[in-house]
């Protein structure tokens, strides 16, 4: 039995059986990044030994009969969550000796469903980018075929999932940070609404787009992580008070009903955007039919306001960000530059020389959008927009129960191959960000893969706090080929 | 050309709040640097703010009790900046949407009329931290113990022309924070802090002049000394043909003066945008009604009651109502008199005579406000006379014995009784019978001296009104 090949649904019941240990389970992932972490570069650090006392606790209480939703089952974090007494670097040298004294709201969930907290996994510096290769560390490598990016900006976790390093793991997702190296390392993964995980301990990127959710292999996997980390957190103003239903009920009502009487949208300005690499347009076509075969009806929708979605994203995020990164100057937060000629130039040095160039790019771009007179022409433009695409969405969903599009518009390009152009980058986001400027929910399920061997995935949108429709069309789907797309050789 | 001052004051008031506005840290004044932090006010990476309930209660407050309107929906932002007092780079403040505007103060002229000051806007907002310099080394240290406490920013309307307006408009402000409880207005601890916006304009003209802002002013004389400098600093000026720079001035409180701090041109550019980590506060009514209910009677109100309660000048009425803990001991010591100017007298006197500079205060009082309605119950009595109340009442201060006690033991019960009395007068007609034929024959200047002599063989204890009834009749 490949131990680190297991879903957590499969390893709970091995677990729960006794069968096997979750010290075996979590030193066969310690095994396998030991073994292919260097080539594939999915973490920054690896908590050997705090995952393996986690492990030994854990079989104790499974030894007592003691169940809990994540009893044992080796979980990976992402860089920006905070972890006590973890070293917590969001992928940046600014923060590389940065230890926290508190856990993020997911991560102490985490730990009370009995997860074992295998290490940290690399990501875009504070999530800003797609491809981790603006890491201020190293670069990730696309398990499928190392030549190329995993995505971004989760793409450690992404990655971490995919080469089974761990069983399941956390990302965040501000542009398609979650659903978007999902697609490309052939996983699935999941932002929720806005609002329904406590962003409590997640490091701000963008305040109002960031949302945590899960990385997994199979839907009925981040289904069980949903149920463990939404809810409402008095600690987060912005977590909606609203109950979190069971997640896995979605399988259970596909698994009773099917997808029969569903109704899937497809915006019609997604359809022949330029840009769209032709074996993306083919698998979303395929997706489409094997929905429709499911009994889903398709209609088209419309979301006139899509064309100025990657540009208003481009200044609410950088401006929060420009904000959200003040605290890194060298006084309380931050590496300080010592060789600094009074307060200033420490601010100027320690920031120039901390952050990396793509951050220190959106930090210029945001303080340039908030400025005195050129707020309205841009922040206050870009929060219309903002508004726009909310009413967008909920006039489509008047029409729908879910929506349906590629996540992004190529599989993984080549590693370097694209960063030197930012605006692409920033383009390949399309699909992605507007669920971000919206709040709703999505999902990336594997739905392809291309001649060259690299995945792509589904994403399915759903209305706010609808995660209920689109994990059981997603698990809908995954059912039609549950072996799909496979694992990656490494 | 005669000049025209130009006033409005923004008055920075710390809510005493048990906790900080965004964490439970303790928001209690003179701990150890940094012991009042956690991971929320130090702004480490990953936390998030949580809108203290209380704060925004004394916001209310302060809102309601200086007649503003409260907005239903406000909202917070951020101010960015960069100082390492502030360990995010930015504060949390209200900037486009506060949570109350449109309020005004009446304050009373020299000449005892009556003026209205507009309150423009009160916001909410969180203290920076503090900054401690090394004397010895060219070192500073940053104690954030500061950061969070909750403030309301109370921004008044230009209206203001004098500095004796400015001063009463501050102290009415001071003590209506005090009376409704929500700041305890200590200047010194920066519990209570002013900023004011001066400038100059030519008589009759309706636009305004170039201001300038003085800060650094953390007592009532000094507002009013910096205020008085800097008009007549803007008017040489003027007169002088320069213009007068847009620039943030520092009151010199050693020098008397004040210096420029920075220039417009180096004004910081906050880039305020909405706080997207809060929600909008909401006020709903029954909040804004169980706010109002608890609100206390306010200081025009209580002087207004007093005069007509108690019947007391507004002169009285003003001095006891000048403190939310004096007025309720004046009214304590007034209950069950028949004559409350007897009680205001006292606390008047004797009372705020054994008060000492934050050692005794009105609440720690060695005679509190019971004892001494007692002791006044006794003189309003007749059990005793006023003279052997101030004997009474210093033995009270000095023993903490009750009145009826020491009045007891010191035997000090004023003789009422007629006949004991009329044997008194006869005794000293008797003694003294030069004096009573000097005093027949026309001398009437002498009754005093009667008087006097029956107190010393009463020692003190006669009572005055019936002595001078008997006299009469026998001399
Ligand atoms: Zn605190």
């Amino acid at each position: 039995m490949e131990l680190h090949a297991l879903t957590i649904a499969q390893a709970k019941k091995l677990l729960a059986d006794r069968e096997i240990s979750s010290v075996g389970l979590v030193s066969a992932m310690l095994d396998r990044i030991e073994a292919h972490d260097a080539k594939v570069g999915a973490f920054l650090t690896v908590d050997r030994k705090g995952a393996l006392a986690a492990a030994s606790a854990a079989d104790a209480r499974l030894a007592n009969g003691e169940d809990a939703p994540l009893l044992g089952i080796p979980v990976a974090l992402k860089d920006l969550l905070c972890t006590t007494g973890v070293r917590t670097t969001c992928g940046s040298k600014i923060l590389e000796e940065f230890v926290p004294t508190y856990d993020a709201t997911s991560v102490d969930m985490l730990k009370k469903a009995g997860a074992v907290i295998i290490g940290k996994t690399n990501m875009d510096e504070f999530g800003m980018g797609s491809s981790t290769e603006n890491s201020g560390f190293h670069v990730t490598r696309n398990p499928w075929n190392l030549d190329h990016v995993p995505g971004g900006s989760s793409g450690g976790s992404a990655a971490a999932v995919a080469a089974r390093m761990c069983t399941a793991s956390l990302g965040t997702d501000t542009g398609g940070s979650i659903r978007q190296p999902a697609s490309h390392c052939g996983i699935v993964g999941l932002k929720p609404t806005y609002g329904r995980v406590s962003r409590f301990g997640l490091v701000s990127y963008a305040s109002s787009l960031d949302q945590i959710g899960p990385i997994t292999r199979t839907v009925r996997d981040a289904a069980i992580m949903m149920n463990v980390i939404a809810g409402h957190d008095p600690k987060d103003s912005t977590s909606a008070a609203v109950d979190a239903p069971d997640f896995t009920s979605a399988l259970a009502e596909f698994d009773a009903n099917g997808l029969s009487g569903m109704k899937a949208g497809i915006p019609k300005e997604y359809l022949g955007m330029e840009g769209l690499d032709p074996e993306v347009e083919k698998a979303f076509a395929d997706a489409r039919k094997v929905l429709e075969d499911l009994g889903v009806e398709i209609v088209e929708v419309s979301l006139p306001h899509t064309d100025y979605a990657v540009a208003a994203y481009y200044v609410l995020a950088p401006s929060e960000a420009s904000s959200n990164l003040a605290r890194y100057d060298g006084v309380k937060y931050g590496a300080r530059q010592k060789d600094a000629d009074g307060l200033i130039d420490m601010y100027k040095k320690t920031r120039s020389k901390g952050f990396g160039p793509e951050v220190q790019r959106r930090i210029i771009m945001g303080t340039y959008a908030l400025s005195a007179g050129y707020y309205d022409e841009y922040y206050g433009r870009a929060s219309r927009v903002r508004t726009l695409i909310m009413d967008d969405f909920a006039k489509a969903f008047e029409g729908c129960d879910i929506i349906i599009s590629p996540v992004a518009p190529t599989p993984a390009f080549k590693i370097g191959e694209n960063v030197d152009d930012p605006l692409t980058m920033y383009l390949s986001d399309i699909f992605t960000l507007s669920a971000n400027m919206a709040g709703i929910p999505g999902l990336s399920v594997p739905c392809g893969i291309s001649e060259t061997g690299l995945p792509m995935g589904l994403q399915i949108l759903g209305k706010r706090f609808d995660e209920m429709s689109v994990l059981r069309a997603g698990y809908g789907f995954e059912q039609s080929a549950p072996s799909f797309p496979g694992l990656p050789e490494l | 050309m005669r000049f025209e001052p130009v006033i409005g004051l923004e008055v920075h008031a710390q809510l005493d709040t048990e906790t900080k506005i965004f964490c439970s840290c303790s928001t209690s004044f003179g701990a150890s640097p940094n012991a009042h932090t956690c991971p929320v006010c130090t702004g480490m990476p990953g936390v998030l703010p949580v809108l203290n309930h209380q704060a925004v209660t004394f916001a209310i407050k302060t809102a309601l009790a200086t007649n503003c309107t409260v907005a239903r929906e406000s909202r917070f932002d951020r101010k960015n900046y960069f100082y390492p007092d502030l360990p995010k780079g930015y504060q949390i403040t209200q900037y486009a949407a506060p949570i109350a505007e449109h309020g005004h103060l009446d304050i009373e002229l020299e000449d005892g009329s009556e003026k209205r000051i507009g309150i423009t806007r009160i916001h909410m907002e969180e203290d920076a931290g503090k900054l401690i310099h090394d004397p010895d080394r060219p070192k500073s240290m940053v104690d954030l113990n500061r950061t969070g406490i909750p403030l309301v920013e109370i921004v008044s309307e230009p209206d203001i022309r004098t500095p004796k307006e400015a001063g009463a408009y501050l102290r009415k402000l001071h003590a209506i924070v005090r009376y409704i409880g929500v700041c305890n207005g200590n200047m010194e601890e920066g519990s209570f802090r002013c900023d004011a916006n001066i400038s100059l304009r030519p008589v009759g003209q309706e636009e305004f002049g170039t201001r300038t802002e003085l800060k650094n002013l953390n007592s009532f004389r000094n507002v009013e000394k910096a205020i008085a400098y800097e008009i007549q600093r803007q008017t040489y000026r003027l007169e002088e043909g320069h213009k007068i720079v847009q620039e943030t001035r520092l009151w010199d409180t050693a020098r008397n003066r004040t210096a420029s701090m920075r220039s417009k041109e180096e004004a910081h550019d906050y880039r305020y945008f909405p706080e997207p980590d809060l929600v909008p506060l909401i006020v709903d009514d029954d909040w804004m009604t169980e706010v109002r209910e608890s609100l206390p009677e306010l200081p025009d109100a209580k002087k207004a009651r007093f005069m007509e309660q108690y019947d007391l000048s507004g002169y009285d009425a003003a001095v006891l109502i000048s403190g939310r803990s004096l007025a309720d001991y004046f009214e304590a010591a007034a209950k069950g008199l028949k004559e409350a100017k007897l009680a205001a007298n006292w606390v008047m006197g004797p009372v705020l005579g054994l008060l000492k500079n934050g050692e005794i205060t009105i609440e720690n009082v060695p005679v509190n406000a019971g004892q001494l309605a007692e002791l006044l119950k006794l003189l309003e009595a007749n059990t005793i006379n006023a003279k052997a109340a101030k004997t009474v009442f210093d033995e009270m201060v000095a023993s903490g014995k009750t009145p009826a006690e020491i009045v007891k033991a010191m035997g000090l019960e004023q003789v009422s009784d007629q006949s004991a009395l009329d044997d008194m007068v006869t005794q000293v007609m008797d003694a003294n019978p030069e004096e009573l034929e000097a005093y027949r024959g026309g001398k009437t200047k002498l009754f005093s001296f009667f008087m006097g002599q029956i107190m010393k063989q009463s020692r003190g204890k006669a009572d005055p009104k019936v002595i001078t009834q008997i006299l009469k009749e026998k001399l």
